[in-house]
C-alpha cells in the first residue's frame, strides 16, 4: 500500500513537469525556475533547522557503544577504532563508518537448522548500501560539470573514470548502471523481506522511488531522448548565478527530471534521508569510550533526594550496634544528646 | 507452560504493526509494581493492579503527562532525539535481538519496538507527522498504546545487541529507557525492578538485608571458606580509613551460585593483603534505577560516593556484574562526581596505576586480578578446575558498554585447563544476552526469558557438543542468577559460575591447609581420581 501510495505521487509529480512542458513560458519557467529555487531553499534551511535542533539537545552521558577491547591495562591490546579511547579514535571510528559503513559491514543473517540457530556473515545489505550511496556520489560531482565554467579538472577525471568502458556514444557511465542496479536491490529486499516489508513505512518507498524515477529519467535524457546539453547548462548556470534564462528545447523529460530532484530536495529534510546529516551526530559513535579516565559533564545535571547515610544510621542504630558494626559519630544523633 | 519443551519457529509476520493491541498471556510479562514501593521512592500513581486489568487507572491526563514527558525528555537526551529521526528501517537489527529471534514476535525486532515510540513522536512532534498522520508512520497515542509500551519495553533487556550493528548507532536500550521512564511517570512500573530499587534506596541494596544479616551472612562466607582452606579471612565492614571500599551487587552474598564468587574474592583479599572494607550502606553496586529512570539511577547510585567520602577511602573497587559496571562506567562520575576526594587507583601490590579509571576511581576486579596475575602476583594451581571445561559468556553491559572482553578471559585461561570460546557471532561485542536483563529475570516472566535465553543456550549447546564445555563462566549476577534456569531448560548439565569463583578454587593461598574440595564443597578432581582409582583397581 505504501508502494502504490509512493508511485502515485511520483506519478502525480511526473504529470505536472509533463503538463508545465507542454506550456512553454510560464509552465517551464515555473519548472526549471521557481520550484528548483524554492525546492533549494527549503533543503538548505530545513537541513540547518534539522541539524540545529538535535544540536540544541545535550549529551548528557557518555554512552557510546563499545565494540571491542577497552584501554585499560597497558599490555592488553585495545581496539582503537571500535572502542576509541581518544578523540582522535572516535574521529577514526566515525570515518568507517560513514566511509565505509563498518557497522553494517558486522551484518549476519540468523538462519534455523532443526532448532538451532546458525549466523552466517551478510554481507549484500553492506555492499548495496555502499554502491549506491557511492554512486550517487559520483553522480552528483559529474553534474558539477554543468553547474562550473570551467568544468573543474577533478570532474572531468571523474566523468573519464565514470565512462571508462566507453560502451556506446554517448559513453556509458559506470554509476548510471550502479545506482540502478543497487537501487533495485534495496527495494526488492524492502518487498521480498517479510519484516521489512512490515514495517516499511511510506517514505521508505518513496525515497527509492524518487531515486529511482531521477536516475531513471537521467538516463533517459542522456541516452534515448539525447538532451540539449548547451541549453541545459545555460540554464543551470544560470540558476547558479542567480541569472535564470529559460532556454529553448530542454524537453519534457530534462523538466521531469529537474522536478523529482527538486522534491527530492525539498522532501530531504523531513524525511528519514536526514540519516546523512544524523550519522555525524551519534552519541553511541562519536564519542570515545574515556568516561572513567575524563569526567564527562552533563549540563542538566540537578540535585537528587537520596537516602543519606545518616537518615540510615539513624534508622538501623540499634542493629548495626547489636552487630557490632561501628557507628559514625558524626552522624549519631542519639550519642549527641546528652543523657 | 507445558511440560513439552518450546519449539522456536521462525515464522513472517502477518499483522499489521500499526495495532497496538496486546495479549497479556501468562509467562510473558512482569508484574505490576505494588504500591508500597512507588509510595517508597516517592513515585507517582501508586495503586494496585495488573497488566491484564482492562482498566490500567492512569491519572485522568495520562495523555498530557506522556507527551510533555517526552517534550522534556527530547530536549534533554540527545540520543533520543536523533534515534527518533534517523532510523532508515534498513533492518540490519532485526535478527540481531534475541527476543525477536526466540519469539518471532515482529514488534520484537528493534527497528520496530523502536517504532512504537517514534510513531507517537511523529504524530505529536513533527510537521509531517501532524499533517499527514498515518501516511507519515504517526499513530495516535491510546491507552492501547501505552499497554503495548508496557508489554514491548519491558520486553527488551537493553542489552545493545542491536546497536552494534546499527549503521547509525540507534541504541534500542535509549529508547527502552526512555519509554519505561515514561511508562514511570503514570506509575507503570513492573514491581521486579520497583521493589528492588525500593529496597536499594532505603536498606541498601536490592534484596533488603540489613545490615546485621549483611554481616551474617559475610561471617557465613568466612566460615564456609575456613572449612575449605583453613584459612580465617577478616570481614571488614564500614571500616573508615580503609584503602580501598569493595561494593558488590548483593546477589554475591545472597544467592547461589554468586556466593561461591564471594568466597573466591575473600581469598584473594586475604592473599594480598588488601587494605579494604565493605560497606553495609552501599551494600550494593547494582542499580535498578538504570531499569526505571535516569534520576532513579543517579539517586540509587550516589551513596556508593557518599560512603567512599565518608570513609575516607582511597579508591573503589567493584565486584562482578554487569549492569552495575554500565552505571558505574557510563554515568556514575557524571552524575554524582566529580570524584575529588579519592586518588587514582594504584594497585597496592603491583604499583599499577590505573589511568584508565583516573577520574571516576573505580576499578573493575578482573582488571585488578588481571592486573595481579599479569606480574605473577598470585600462585595459581589450574589442575583444580580440570573437573569443569569452561566458555564465557560475555555479559552485555561490559562488553558494549565498556569493551572488558580481554581481562576475563586472561583470567580464566591461566586459572583453567580447559577453555574454550563460542562461535565469534555469540560472544564479545556480539554476545547474546541471557534474556532476563534489565530486571525482567522474574519468573512470572519466564517464557519470554527462556525464549530470549535461545540464541545464548544455542551457542552453549554448540560448545557443549563439540568440547563437552560443562561450565559458563561469566561476570554479572543476573546472569548467575538466570542462567541456572536456562541451562537446565535448554543444556542440562551446563553449570554457571563466576571468574573469581574459579581464580579462588585454582589459588594457593599461603598457609592453607590440603585443599580437598572447591568453593562449592564438592571435591577437587585430583581428589576425585583418587577416589575412584581403588575402584577401578578392584574391578
Amino acid at each position: 500500500m505504501n508502494l502504490l501510495y509512493s508511485i502515485i505521487v511520483l506519478a502525480i509529480l511526473t504529470g505536472l513537469a509533463s503538463l508545465a512542458g507542454l506550456a512553454p513560458g510560464m509552465g517551464v519557467t515555473a519548472v526549471a525556475v521557481v520550484i528548483p529555487y524554492v525546492a533549494l531553499l527549503v533543503f538548505l534551511a530545513g537541513i540547518c533547522w534539522r541539524v540545529a535542533r538535535w544540536a540544541s539537545s545535550p549529551v548528557p552521558f557518555r554512552i557510546p557503544t563499545t565494540c571491542g577491547q577497552q584501554k585499560s591495562l597497558p599490555w592488553i591490546r585495545s581496539a582503537r577504532l571500535d572502542n576509541p579511547s581518544c578523540g582522535v579514535g572516535a574521529v577514526g571510528r566515525m570515518a568507517l563508518e560513514v566511509l565505509l559503513f563498518r557497522s553494517l559491514f558486522r551484518n549476519n543473517r540468523a538462519e534455523m537448522y532443526e532448532q538451532r540457530y546458525v549466523f552466517g556473515d551478510s554481507k549484500f545489505l553492506w555492499l548495496g548500501a555502499l554502491a549506491f550511496h557511492f554512486a550517487l556520489l559520483v553522480t552528483a560531482l559529474r553534474h558539477l560539470r554543468l553547474l562550473v565554467q570551467p568544468v573543474p579538472r577533478f570532474v572531468l577525471a571523474l566523468d573519464g573514470m565514470d565512462s571508462f568502458f566507453q560502451v556506446g556514444a554517448p559513453a556509458l557511465y559506470l554509476s548510471n548502471i550502479v545506482i540502478i542496479c543497487a537501487l533495485a536491490f534495496l527495494l526488492q529486499r524492502r518487498l521480498r523481506d517479510p519484516g521489512l516489508r512490515y514495517i516499511s513505512l511510506f517514505t521508505d518507498y518513496f525515497a527509492l522511488c524518487l531515486l529511482l524515477g531521477i536516475a531513471l529519467s537521467g538516463m533517459l535524457m542522456r541516452y534515448v531522448t539525447r538532451v540539449d546539453v548547451v541549453a541545459v547548462k545555460r540554464l543551470a548556470i544560470g540558476l547558479a548565478t542567480f541569472h535564470p534564462v529559460v532556454p529553448e528545447g530542454v524537453g519534457i523529460v530534462f523538466l521531469i527530471h529537474i522536478m523529482l530532484v527538486s522534491a527530492l530536495a525539498a522532501y530531504f529534510p523531513f524525511s528519514k534521508l536526514m540519516h546523512m546529516g544524523g550519522v555525524f551526530l551519534s552519541p553511541t559513535r562519536n564519542l570515545a569510550n574515556n568516561s572513567r579516565a575524563k569526567r564527562h559533564v552533563n549540563p542538566w545535571n540537578y540535585p537528587v533526594q537520596t537516602h543519606t547515610y545518616g537518615e540510615w544510621q539513624e534508622e538501623f542504630h540499634d542493629k548495626l550496634k547489636m552487630a557490632g558494626i561501628p557507628l559514625d559519630e558524626a552522624y549519631d544523633v542519639r550519642s549527641a544528646t546528652p543523657d | 507452560m507445558s511440560d513439552q519443551p518450546l519449539q522456536i519457529e521462525p515464522s513472517p509476520p502477518r499483522s499489521d504493526w500499526r495495532n497496538p493491541t496486546v495479549e497479556f498471556r501468562k509467562g510473558t510479562f512482569c508484574h505490576a509494581a505494588a504500591p508500597k514501593n512507588l509510595q517508597a521512592l516517592g513515585l507517582p500513581n501508586p495503586r494496585d493492579w495488573q497488566p491484564t486489568n482492562e482498566d490500567w487507572q492512569l491519572p485522568p491526563d495520562w495523555q498530557g503527562i506522556i507527551l510533555e514527558g517526552m517534550k522534556e525528555r527530547l530536549d534533554k537526551f540527545r540520543s533520543f532525539r536523533l534515534f527518533m529521526d534517523i532510523c532508515v528501517r534498513c533492518g540490519a537489527c532485526a535478527d540481531k535481538c534475541h527476543y525477536y529471534l526466540g519469539t518471532s514476535d515482529p514488534k520484537n525486532m528493534p527497528m520496530v519496538r523502536a517504532e512504537l515510540m517514534r510513531s507517537v513522536y511523529r504524530r505529536y512532534f513533527t510537521l509531517t507527522g501532524q499533517v499527514f498522520g498515518a501516511l507519515s508512520g504517526g499513530r495516535e497515542l491510546t491507552e492501547a498504546v501505552i499497554k503495548e509500551w508496557f508489554y514491548y519495553f519491558y520486553q527488551c533487556s537493553e542489552c545493545r545487541r542491536c546497536s552494534v550493528f546499527c549503521p547509525f548507532g540507534i541504541d534500542t536500550a535509549e529508547i527502552t529507557m526512555m519509554g519505561r521512564e515514561l511508562l514511570g511517570l503514570l506509575g507503570c512500573n513492573i514491581n521486579w525492578v520497583t521493589k528492588p530499587a525500593a529496597d536499594c534506596f532505603r536498606v541498601g541494596n536490592h534484596l533488603g538485608i540489613q545490615p546485621h544479616a549483611f554481616k551474617d551472612s559475610l561471617e557465613f562466607a568466612a566460615d564456609e571458606l575456613e572449612e575449605i582452606t583453613g584459612i580465617r579471612v577478616d570481614i571488614p565492614i564500614n571500616r573508615k580509613g580503609a584503602e580501598v571500599l569493595f561494593v558488590m551487587p548483593s546477589a554475591d552474598y545472597f544467592a547461589t551460585p554468586h556466593y561461591y564468587t564471594l568466597l573466591g574474592y575473600m581469598s584473594l583479599f586475604h592473599e594480598i593483603g588488601l587494605d579494604f572494607t565493605y560497606s553495609a550502606y552501599a551494600s550494593e553496586g547494582g542499580n535498578f534505577g538504570l531499569f526505571s529512570s535516569h534520576e532513579m539511577m543517579k539517586r540509587l547510585n550516589a551513596k556508593i560516593y557518599d560512603e567512599a567520602r565518608r570513609l575516607g577511602v582511597k579508591w573503589i573497587l567493584g565486584g562482578e556484574c554487569g549492569h552495575m559496571w554500565r552505571v558505574l562506567h557510563q554515568y556514575m562520575d557524571t552524575m554524582n562526581g566529580p570524584a575529588d576526594f579519592l586518588e587514582c587507583p594504584v594497585s597496592p601490590v603491583t604499583g599499577t596505576r590505573f589511568e584508565h579509571a583516573r577520574s571516576t576511581r573505580m576499578v573493575h576486579i578482573c582488571e585488578f586480578t588481571a592486573d595481579l596475575l599479569h606480574h605473577e602476583k598470585l600462585t595459581l594451581d589450574p589442575r583444580r578446575n580440570d573437573n569443569w571445561s569452561i566458555t564465557y559468556h560475555d555479559s552485555c553491559n561490559p562488553a558494549r558498554g565498556m569493551g572488558l572482553l580481554e581481562e576475563p578471559r586472561y583470567i580464566l585461561k591461566r586459572a583453567c585447563n580447559q577453555f574454550h570460546e563460542m562461535p565469534a557471532n555469540t560472544i564479545r561485542e556480539q554476545t547474546f544476552c541471557c534474556g532476563s536483563g534489565s530486571g525482567i529475570g522474574t519468573d512470572e516472566n519466564l517464557e519470554i526469558r527462556l525464549r530470549g535465553g535461545f540464541p545464548r543456550a544455542n551457542a552453549v549447546k554448540h560448545v557443549r557438543e563439540k568440547h563437552g564445555v560443562n561450565l559458563l563462566a561469566c561476570i554479572c549476577a543476573i546472569d548467575k542468577a538466570t542462567m541456572p534456569t536456562l541451562m537446565e531448560y535448554w543444556v542440562p548439565g551446563v553449570e554457571v559460575a563466576g571468574v573469581h569463583e574459579l581464580l579462588g578454587n585454582a589459588l594457593v593461598m599461603t598457609g592453607e591447609g590440603e585443599r580437598t574440595k572447591n568453593l562449592r564443597g564438592e571435591p577437587l578432581p585430583a581428589v576425585a581420581a583418587e577416589a575412584a582409582t581403588p575402584e577401578v583397581a578392584d574391578a
